[in-house]
């Protein structure tokens, strides 16, 4: 199939996959930014008075970045794998099977949808949660490049996944089997200076860390691991897996026949 | 001076699944002219979707090539696409939006924009102007398959192909898309119809390919395969059992049996058999053979 670059159709398709998450809103929007908060409210309650993080950082104000790119990422991960799953298993996809749309605008369209969900909830949880404990804002830079680039990749793993994925059972496995876990264990509830070094050892070897620290970095000013090298790990795994998406996409890998 | 490109040509094309173990399409080849109206006949299995889904992009031959209006569906798919508007056999929708939001996405995806007025004219023509702000979840079955249509036709593509998109509707439904695909087919466009309504592909289509195990079996003009084949049939009804000689050439629904014949003499055979077989008939008719005599014969004999 023809390898050429054209975005044509793709903001139809980028625009059908907001208007799809909008307008269940109360699903996608709402309910995570409410999960966020029950985080918030009862991890906060319990710890704020015995953890205190880099030092002089508040417990609360030190969850609420790590609640926000949270949410961003498990979003951005949902909405293009459920988006894609839903129209394999109800067979309304054939209406983009049959269009001229290439690959690239395929995965344009979805990963752009992604990452516009991501920040929807991103920002519905910050806007909600700031008021508890404001957590600051000393490098907003940082705050917007892992902000997006974190939703890129993880609504490109969704693409992925969505691709992959037969059925509805093996997207919630990916789901509860691979993002959860790594995403709990990348530092959204603690850092890693307070694990043992084995254990620190491993949280590096884990993307999603490197994402939500260099988030974090965005609002205190000071990280984990410099947010330059954050933004390297972060940005070769965007290409990597973009690389992948894109490949699968050109072969219409479980999609054409 | 360039030749007209056919609106549709496939070339040798071959389609296996399961490592090769199962052949669907073995060489077909044939061509459709500009401005056809175009009937692929087969019974289940024959390869007509296979066919159809290489057409459109959601297969890929494993041999041979496909081009709409000289665009190859791989090399060239883009334009191929564009070219092509699809009503699939499936009766599938995105449960999401309305008919009019699911028409004009559909139209973008094309980079069709501003297309409103197409759309009220569609939607006026398929009978669907008072549900354009319905959800699609909200509506029928038929209704359902007019937007289907209506999806199509929404870029105006040169070539429509129509994959059995009468099965299981009404009288009401079947009428208005005959008379809205013949119009567009009077305007210029080319039309590609597989159905199992033959009587419909005898009223439509100006040639017939007839598809069996994934080989072409019978390509021609409408006319000349009702001449060249059996031209007499036999049509009655009866209680009884047919005599064994007979019961291979017949076609029975309930009481009523169809028989083909040659020529008169095979029609003198024929009552003579059911007579000394002691066979009681009614209403006897003798007419022309029909497209579903000719598809059943061609069947039948073909050893493909």
């Amino acid at each position: 199939m023809s390898g050429a670059f054209t975005l044509e159709g793709a903001r139809t398709l980028f625009y059908k996959e907001v208007l799809r998450f909008w307008k269940v809103s109360f699903q996608t929007v709402a309910a995570p930014v409410l999960t966020a908060v029950m985080y918030l409210l009862i991890f906060g309650h319990t710890l704020e008075a015995h953890v205190k993080v880099y030092g002089t950082i508040g417990y609360t104000a030190f969850l609420i970045p790590g609640l926000v790119m949270m949410s961003v990422l498990q979003n951005a991960f949902a909405n293009s794998s459920s988006s894609l799953i839903q129209s394999k298993i109800t067979g309304n996809l054939v209406f983009l099977l049959v269009t001229p749309l290439s690959h690239w605008a395929w995965f344009a369209a979805y990963v752009g949808a992604a990452v516009i969900r991501g920040l929807v909830v991103g920002l519905g949880v910050l806007v909600v949660t700031v008021w508890f404990s404001p957590p600051g804002l000393a490098e907003p830079f940082w705050i917007i490049a892992f902000a997006v680039l974190g939703a890129g990749i993880m609504g490109t793993l969704g693409l992925v996944a969505g691709l992959w994925a037969e059925k509805f059972d093996q997207i919630a496995a990916f789901q509860n089997f691979i993002i959860m876990p790594m995403t709990f264990l990348s530092g959204v509830f603690y850092s890693i200076h307070s694990l043992p070094p084995l254990w620190q050892g491993v949280s590096h070897a884990n993307p999603f860390f490197y994402m939500i620290d260099g988030f974090r970095r965005g609002f205190f000013g000071v990280s984990d691991v410099s947010p330059w090298t954050s933004l390297a790990i972060v940005g070769v795994c965007f290409i990597a897996l973009a690389s992948l998406a894109l490949e699968l996409l050109r072969r219409g890998y479980k999609i054409r026949s | 001076m360039q030749s007209t490109p056919p609106a549709i040509s496939f070339q040798n094309v071959s389609k296996t699944y399961r490592g090769g173990q199962v052949r669907a399409l073995d060489g077909v080849s044939f061509d459709i002219q500009p401005g056809e109206f175009f009937g692929l006949l087969g019974p289940n299995g024959a390869g007509k979707t296979s066919l159809i889904s290489i057409l459109a992009g959601l297969a890929r031959a494993s041999g041979g090539s496909v081009k709409v209006l000289g665009h190859d569906v791989i090399d060239d798919y883009a334009a191929a696409r564009k070219a092509l508007g699809i009503v699939p056999q499936e009766l599938v929708f995105d449960p999401f939006f309305s008919v009019r939001e699911t028409l004009r996405i559909q139209s973008g995806y094309f980079g069709v924009h501003n297309n409103d007025a197409w759309i009220d004219e569609l939607l006026t023509n398929l009978g669907l102007a008072d549900k354009a702000h319905a959800n699609m979840r909200q509506l029928s079955g038929g209704m359902k398959r007019r937007v289907l249509v209506a999806q199509a036709l929404v870029h105006r593509p040169p070539v429509i192909v129509l994959d059995e998109p009468t099965a299981g509707v009404d009288v009401e439904l079947r009428q208005t898309l005959w008379q809205f695909v013949a119009r567009l087919n009077r305007e210029g466009h080319t039309v590609l119809l597989t159905t199992h309504y033959l009587e419909e592909a005898e009223a439509l289509c100006h040639r017939i390919a007839m598809l069996k195990l994934g080989k072409i079996v019978a390509l021609d003009s409408t006319s000349e395969l009702l001449k060249g084949t059996a031209s007499t049939m036999l049509r009655f009804k009866t209680d009884a059992a047919l005599p064994a000689s007979l019961a291979g050439q017949s076609r029975v629904t309930g009481r009523i049996v169809q028989i083909t014949a040659h020529d008169a003499t095979e029609v003198e055979t024929i009552l003579a058999t059911l007579r000394s077989a002691g066979v009681p008939i009614e209403d006897l008719e003798i007419g022309r053979a029909d497209l579903e005599d000719v598809f059943i014969e061609i069947m039948q004999g073909a050893t493909a």
